[in-house]
């Protein structure tokens, strides 16, 4: 039989379900190749083997009883910004050192329903602040297609697991291409649903009004599958939509007729490599080959995406990591002799480089006398980047584009000098600050290192996004892979 | 524009978050960089745009008010970093008179 952490859940539920191979088995060789790969990825902060066995064992009785769901049985990897009951879950930080959720939050609960196998829990930039994972408060992960580069971020670990065959599907959150951007980087589908279509219960804030949880996976569908299940109506958060979860509609529907949208600016955006470039070109063909028209739309105030986002995020950011006391729970200064001392010594020694930046950067624009000239300012910019888009689903279904401008750079390249790693997500900013559904998906190699698609689409239509992104792949025949380690 | 060294000391208080020796050089000098290039937002005149604070049409979807089992007092204090007799243990917040 061929490697079971080749494949994808298609295959594996068929060989799952004909009993070739169990659960169990799947499992431990999932488990084996972590212990062959992870010393050189470094995708996993912690495993979960106790839950994964209890998890594997029950999906081994659904089985037999013929109770499978559609993910039973699946090995799945959690970013370590999801609370999964009584697992240590810390964003990344050593402020959150130790912390074990009493609870589970809705995404994971609803894959946990579905059957999947929770393999462990995966690095990620501190509080999911960076475009790279090396602002993760205890070490870098590795990019599988180059171990010197990085492998994006900050969901790094969770695309990265996915890659290196660590893992069939993983979820991640996006707050500014926090999916999308390590999916592209690590050669694999990651997906940013509309803000609203994934319940965030459970979720370590960022930035309330941008953060969406979505999935990794080494195909389309794969990645579908795992939206659907974790998509939909949630009581405990009252931004989750109630329509109906019709995510996979016409899935398998096509192009031919459909309008591309393809925006100047976002080919001609700053630092943009001529490697993913032709790329993201020779896809453009590949689309155009399977039937799609592509028009010219623009993006005026593409300009000042990076600008708004870094006033919008930053400034929730302030506000969400104030609860980060040393009272409650995580990393505390119990040496400090008055509480106001205590706080600043906890949050100083707590947090770190890039969290503290953005604490202080947000907390300036949230200040008096600053506030209507950053804060009220960019949430008008949001507004006009929001009517941007609105003009340009007016004239097409979809909007092509590169994810990122280059491909995975090399660990420590960008970390001296923060507007330069800021850059990395330019093409991402605006689909969060326009609330829209993005998925990244592989378009071949520049360098001998992935590039990615990034397919946005209009507020609630990750439908239209899964069905141009699943077009593509069957037009190109360019499929994820797992990287050769 | 670029903050002064008593700039950075305020915000930093506003945060509560501790400064190290050479952290207002430090925070001076990175924020002034990332707010030079936030500046660009002025360029646009956006006088008669409305400010958005969040970008979908749900507004207060708010379940029904049922009692429901919360978390136990032990598993809240599961996670304190100091805890006596039932509560959360903190420095002093006042001076004893």
């Amino acid at each position: 039989m061929t490697d079971p952490t080749k494949l994808g859940i298609g295959d594996l539920q068929r060989v799952l379900r004909s009993r070739k191979l169990s659960a169990t088995e799947l499992l431990a060789a999932h488990v084996k190749r972590i212990e062959h790969v992870d010393e050189r990825v470094k995708a996993f902060l912690r495993l979960t083997p106790e839950l994964a066995s209890e998890q594997a064992a029950a999906a081994d009785r659904a089985f037999e009883s013929g109770e499978a769901g559609p993910l039973t049985g699946i090995p799945l990897a959690v970013k370590d910004v999801l609370c999964v009951h009584g697992v240590e879950t810390t964003a990344g930080s050593r402020i959150l050192r130790g912390f074990r959720p009493p609870y589970t939050g809705t995404a994971v609960s609803r894959l946990f329903d579905a059957g999947a196998v929770m393999l462990g829990v995966t690095n990620c930039d501190e509080f999911a602040m960076g475009s790279s994972t090396e602002n993760s408060g205890y070490f870098p992960t590795h990019n599988p297609w180059g171990l010197d580069r990085v492998p994006g971020g900050s969901s790094g670990g969770s695309a990265a697991a996915v890659a290196a065959g660590e893992a069939v599907i993983a979820i991640g959150t996006d707050t500014g291409g926090s999916i999308r951007q390590p999916a592209a980087l690590c050669g694999v589908v990651g997906m940013k649903p509309t803000y609203g279509r994934v319940s965030r219960y459970g979720l370590i804030a960022f930035a309330s009004s941008l953060d969406q949880i979505g999935p990794f996976a080494r195909s389309v569908e794969d990645a579908a599958i795992v939206l659907r299940a974790i998509a939909g109506h949630d009581p405990l958060d009252a931004t989750c939509s109630d329509r109906p979860n019709d995510v996979q509609r016409d899935f398998d529907a096509g192009v031919k007729g459909m309008k591309l949208g393809v925006p100047r600016e976002y080919y001609e955006v700053e630092g943009m490599e001529p490697g993913v470039k032709a790329a993201v070109e020779k896809a453009l063909q590949a689309l155009q080959g399977a039937g799609a028209e592509l028009v010219d739309v623009n993006l005026p105030h593409t300009d000042y995406g990076l600008a708004a986002y870094y006033i919008i995020a930053p400034a929730e950011c302030s506000s969400n990591l104030a609860r980060f006391d040393g009272v409650r729970y995580g990393f505390s200064d119990q040496d400090a002799s008055n509480v106001t001392d205590a706080y600043m010594q906890t949050r100083r020694l707590g947090f770190g480089a890039e969290v503290r930046r953005r604490v202080m950067l947000g907390t300036y624009a949230l200040s008096s006398g600053y506030y209507d000239a950053y804060y009220v300012k960019a949430q008008k910019v949001r507004t006009l980047i929001k009517r941007d888009f609105d003009a340009a689903f007016s004239q097409c279904d979809a909007i092509v584009s590169a994810t990122s401008p280059t491909v995975a750079f090399p660990l420590g390249a960008k970390t001296q000098d923060p507007l330069s790693m800021y850059l990395c997500d330019v093409l991402t900013y605006g689909g969060n600050l326009a609330g829209l559904p993005g998925i990244s998906l592989p378009c071949g190699m520049s360098d001998g290192l992935p590039v990615g698609l990034q397919v946005l689409a209009p507020q609630w239509r990750e439908d239209v996004a899964l069905r141009v992104a699943r077009a593509y792949e069957v037009a190109s025949g360019v499929k994820a892979e797992v990287a050769p380690l | 524009m670029s903050l002064t060294h008593e700039q950075v000391r305020h915000v930093a208080m506003l945060a509560r978050l501790g400064l190290e020796p050479g952290d207002e050089d430090f925070y001076a000098e990175q924020l002034s960089g990332i707010l030079a290039h936030i500046d660009r937002l002025q360029e646009l005149d956006t006088d008669d745009i409305p400010p958005t604070a969040q970008v979908v049409e749900i507004v207060n979807r708010l379940r029904d008010d049922e009692p429901r089992p919360g978390l136990t007092q032990a598993e809240v204090l599961s996670n304190a970093p100091a805890a006596v007799d039932g509560f959360f243990r903190v420095p002093s917040i006042q001076e004893e008179a």
